[in-house]
């Protein structure tokens, strides 16, 4: 693998889910960090900084599934600053386990969970990434195969000249 | 003189989603919400009508970074519902799996989230390629750390992120022995750069007291994350299955999470790290005390920042109880234990890496699940965090808004808050005004 001088410009986004591919994500920085660093502009990682741009990303990596109306005008938000969209994690590729009040019978929804859904922007049903948006790749599991994660990131390596077969 | 709103839309270097907005009028901070964001997934209504046997590894999906502190309360939970008592092999390799889990969730937090306000800097990112640079050095030590946290986890119950091995009743597979020696070496290993990042959190001293009200979970024999008493800081002791008595919830109309304050008072207190070494620290491990007793000598505190330090503390700690453990670690074949389902309830209650945590199941005849509860250590810290954030606005407010932002979210980052936890149990009594 031969490295450029060019960095791949990538948003990682968390919505409704455990975060358990951002914490998968933390650990594969353990064995990557010192070379990601070269490689990989992270410009909005929340979970590791403040100061975050949505701003001309090449990469956006969205975990979590779509929970409300607003969180559903964010993503729209994030794939028109991306020019390309990777759905990151079970929750993203299908919707589950977080989309599981989906299949509630009118006996699960209790006074408590109709007060919640009153007070907050819940939508009527949690939907996978791929409702909302054009998603261009998937990395699934629970949380997200660490494998195929690395294949996908090395694929938009490749796709934006970062590094060359060599 | 800051007046007018300070607002910050989305605190970093946490776990999940929270927001803080602060109103100022006359010198004095008027309104002052936590705001805890995470859309709930109603877990808790989800998992009723489901056989026992399948609700700890869904349960586990309540949290990425701590799902074993869910999988084990609610295997205990249902344990207990069924009488079934497992065997000391099960024990002590839950023991060791959860110490990996510490070691790992702490790291993270100290080493990713806490270390770039220790450098002044924003992110892990922007430390230097410097080899010589503590920075780099402890950024690198936490690697290791990490690591070996998450391979003792791997090795022990097949995971770090909602492990497949652990079942009611015992294993669904046992751990593989031969892996045990390399684990044992690292531990030993590990032991000089776990101690460096006690030092740098150690000397790292930024100061906020306020409450001195504490909760957490003691066992007389050890320190233990696993098996005992709820005590507080005046002493009252209640079995984990009284430990609801303990709380009264709190609904807090603009937060996705309930709060909690104790039910005889009506004080707020606070759960994690700085209170169990607040309440514990007689018992941590003989060789941690040996080798970080000036820094163990801080606590009792109420310092909330302390609770960084008492975290790398319990690391070394968990180091320890993990050598101790490895050294006479022998497998023996066993099968989970299992019996026809009966009707029943209980609890589980552990600490997790936050603070208290608190399962309860109850199971009907043919072994379904027919309610449960969730109490999370965020939702208990939730009060707390925001009396600690008034006092400090409060006392500040001659400062810039930049640099009162940043001291906000290093209160709130030492909690080591997870909003994930915080919005899956759905307990309502009082609305706060």
């Amino acid at each position: 693998m031969e490295q450029t001088n060019k960095k791949l410009v990538v948003g990682w986004f968390s919505f409704t889910c455990c975060e358990d591919s951002t914490i998968l994500l933390t650990e594969l920085l353990n064995t990557y960090f010192d070379d990601w660093v070269k490689l990989v502009e992270f410009r909005y990682l929340k979970a590791l900084k403040t100061k975050n741009s949505l701003d001309g990303l090449d990469v956006a990596f969205i975990e979590g599934a779509v929970s409300s109306e607003s969180q559903a005008n964010e993503v729209k938000k994030i794939r028109q600053n991306a020019k390309y969209v990777v759905a990151i994690g079970s929750c993203a590729c299908t919707g589950m386990p977080s989309a599981t009040r989906n299949s509630f019978t009118p006996e699960h929804i209790t006074k408590k969970i109709k007060d919640y859904m009153c007070r907050f922007d819940y939508s009527e049903k949690v939907k996978k990434l791929e409702e909302i948006i054009k998603v261009d790749d998937k990395v699934e599991g629970c949380p997200m195969n660490s494998e195929t994660f690395l294949a996908v990131l090395y694929k938009y390596l490749k796709i934006f000249g970062v590094v060359k077969e060599g | 003189m800051h007046s007018g709103d300070i607002t910050i839309d989305n605190i970093t270097k946490i776990e999940g989603s929270a927001g803080l907005k602060v109103t100022v009028a006359d010198g004095k901070v008027t309104d002052l919400k936590f705001i805890i964001k995470d859309y709930r997934r109603f877990y808790t209504e989800a998992v009723k009508g489901k056989p026992f046997i399948s609700a700890p590894s869904f349960l586990s999906r309540i949290c990425g970074t701590c799902s074993v502190a869910h999988l084990f309360a609610s295997i205990e939970a249902i344990e207990k519902s069924q009488d079934i008592e497992v065997s000391t092999q099960t024990k002590i390799l839950r023991r060791l799996a959860y110490n990996g889990l510490m070691i790992r969730d702490h790291a993270l937090h100290l080493y990713f989230f806490v270390l770039p306000d220790v450098l002044g800097i924003d992110s892990i990112l922007d430390i230097t390629d410097n080899h010589d640079d503590l920075g780099h050095i402890l950024l690198h030590d936490s690697f290791d750390i990490k690591k070996l946290g998450s391979d003792i986890t791997e090795v022990i119950i097949g995971a770090a992120i909602h492990a497949p091995f652990p079942t009611v009743g015992g294993f669904l597979k046992l751990p593989d022995e031969s892996k045990f020696a390399d684990l044992s070496l690292r531990l030993e290993k590990i032991r000089m750069q776990v101690l460096r990042g006690i030092d740098a959190f150690y000397n790292w001293n930024p100061v906020l007291i306020r409450n001195s009200d504490y909760l957490a979970l003691r066992n007389n024999q050890n320190y233990n994350f696993l098996e005992g008493e709820i005590v507080n800081t005046t002493g009252k002791r209640v079995p984990e299955e009284k430990f609801h008595d303990f709380l009264k919830s709190v609904v807090i109309p603009y937060s996705q999470s309930e709060g909690y304050i104790f039910s005889d008072d009506h004080e707020d207190y606070l759960v994690g790290a700085l209170a169990r070494l607040n309440l514990n620290k007689d018992l941590l491990n003989p060789k941690t005390k040996k080798d970080s007793g000036k820094y163990i000598d801080i606590f009792p505190s109420n310092n909330i920042h302390h609770n960084n330090l008492a975290q790398a503390i319990e690391i070394l700690h968990c180091v320890d109880d993990a050598l101790d453990i490895l050294k006479s670690l022998k497998i023996v074949n066993e099968k989970p234990v299992r019996k026809p389902p009966q009707a029943g309830v209980g609890v589980g209650v552990l600490e997790a890496p936050r603070g208290i945590l608190y399962h309860m199941a109850k199971v009907n005849e043919k072994g379904i699940i027919e309610d449960y509860d969730v109490i999370v250590p965020t939702a208990q810290n939730q009060i707390n965090i925001e009396n600690d954030l008034k006092k400090y606005f409060n006392e500040n407010l001659d400062k810039g808004e930049e640099v009162l932002k940043w001291e906000a979210e290093k209160i709130i980052r030492s909690y080591d808050p997870c909003m994930s936890c915080a919005t899956n149990f759905l307990k309502m009594e009082w609305i706060r005004s």
